[in-house]
């Protein structure tokens, strides 16, 4: 009979392994940046033909909600000097919410909102006509010297007056709203139903020159 | 005299088998979501916070310009300037660098191309505002300013 034949352990050493993950592991966590492709979108106005001045849009005073910021970044809010942007969610809320001078469709609308919504919306007649196009506008204008970070920080608050009314709309939060897709059919009908005729009107305008 | 008797010790040592695996679960999980710098930075980069932010979903579609205070002031200056891709532009150079950006995508998806600004928050409104005016120029009108999430109060 053949001799057993002594076998040496056939078992890799996998002691040291924790030790080379562990280094690709360090190497990956320095290299890393998780990707952040998030932020504040905005579209911009398309370009101005020279030959052809800008179309003369008549608005009311009363359906436009002014903020204007310096280059001290002072707050110029309807006519009020401010220097926090407090509250300011709040009343773009009220002022996008208000049916001053309600046409068909808009009554029609304030029909359709929740009850919960219904209950903000005023029927001032200083304030804006209505939600609808044509009507309440957010319009914000900087200095040259405005800084970057508190334009961003107002034209925050003002799209959070605006997602909030539309998640309302649709019973989500402001979050859930904006987390929102579009990939699929029922998320797209949300999205659709919560902005339906409720433009998201910001005006932008070209910042001043002077004083920077 | 009393003897004590000897306390039989319980076995101390951790299972350490598992530690592998643990590890290379983070492996692959840093792995998968990494994504090795692509560039350079040549500006100054504090991105700024806000709350309501929106995310992308196609990322082939995105442009980055950045928009800050160059780091080697010596060379550059303190002004703040804008980078595309690996080299510090100028304004004016603008509407090139987005038909260069725009002949990269397809056909159908030119007039989608969104620019996401990622400025420095120390940048005043001048150096934004010119940037916006160069994209409307150059049609590429989706502008999204880059921002990291702020944890509310």
């Amino acid at each position: 009979m053949a001799k057993k034949k002594i076998r040496t352990s056939q078992e890799v050493n996998a002691g040291s392994m924790a030790d080379i993950a562990f280094l690709l592991l360090i190497f990956f966590l320095v290299t890393t940046t998780i990707a952040s492709d998030k932020g504040i979108l905005n579209i911009l106005p398309p370009k101005q033909d020279p030959n052809q001045p800008p179309p003369e849009v008549e608005l009311n005073e009363r359906n436009i909600f002014n903020i204007l910021i310096n280059a001290n970044d002072q707050l110029l809010i309807e006519g009020e000097f401010r220097t926090t942007t407090e509250g300011l969610t709040e009343e773009i809320k009220t002022f996008i919410l208000n049916f001053g001078n309600p046409d068909e469709d808009n009554l029609a609308l304030f029909n359709s909102l929740p009850a919960s919504l219904r209950a903000m919306a005023e029927r001032s007649p200083e304030s804006s006509d209505y939600p609808g196009s044509g009507g309440a506008v957010v319009s914000i204008k900087t200095n040259r010297g405005t800084s970057y970070e508190i334009y961003l920080e107002v034209l925050d608050l003002v799209k959070r007056a605006y997602f909030e009314i539309y998640g309302e709309r649709v019973g989500l939060t402001a979050d859930e709203y904006r987390a929102l897709t579009g990939q699929t059919a029922a998320e797209k009908e949300l999205i659709d139903r919560g902005k339906e005729n409720i433009p998201m009107a910001i005006s932008i305008a070209e910042p001043d020159k002077t004083g920077s | 005299m009393a003897k004590f008797k000897k306390k039989t010790k319980a076995d101390t040592n951790i299972p350490t088998s598992a530690l592998p695996d643990i590890i290379f679960m983070l492996l692959f999980f840093f792995m998968v979501t990494t994504v090795l710098r692509e560039q350079d930075l040549l500006v100054e980069q504090k991105i700024p916070q806000a709350t309501q932010l929106q995310k992308l979903q196609k990322k082939s579609l995105i442009s980055y310009l950045f928009l800050g205070k160059p780091k080697n002031t010596s060379l550059y200056g303190v002004e703040p300037r804008i980078q595309a891709n690996d080299v510090l532009i100028n304004t004016s150079d603008i509407l090139q660098w987005v038909n260069q950006e725009k002949d990269a995508l397809s056909e159908a998806e030119r007039d989608q191309i969104t620019i996401s600004l990622k400025a420095d928050r120390d940048v005043k409104m001048g150096p934004v505002s010119d940037i916006q005016f160069e994209l409307r120029e150059a049609d590429a009108r989706k502008l999204m300013y880059a921002t990291v999430g702020k944890v509310e109060e």
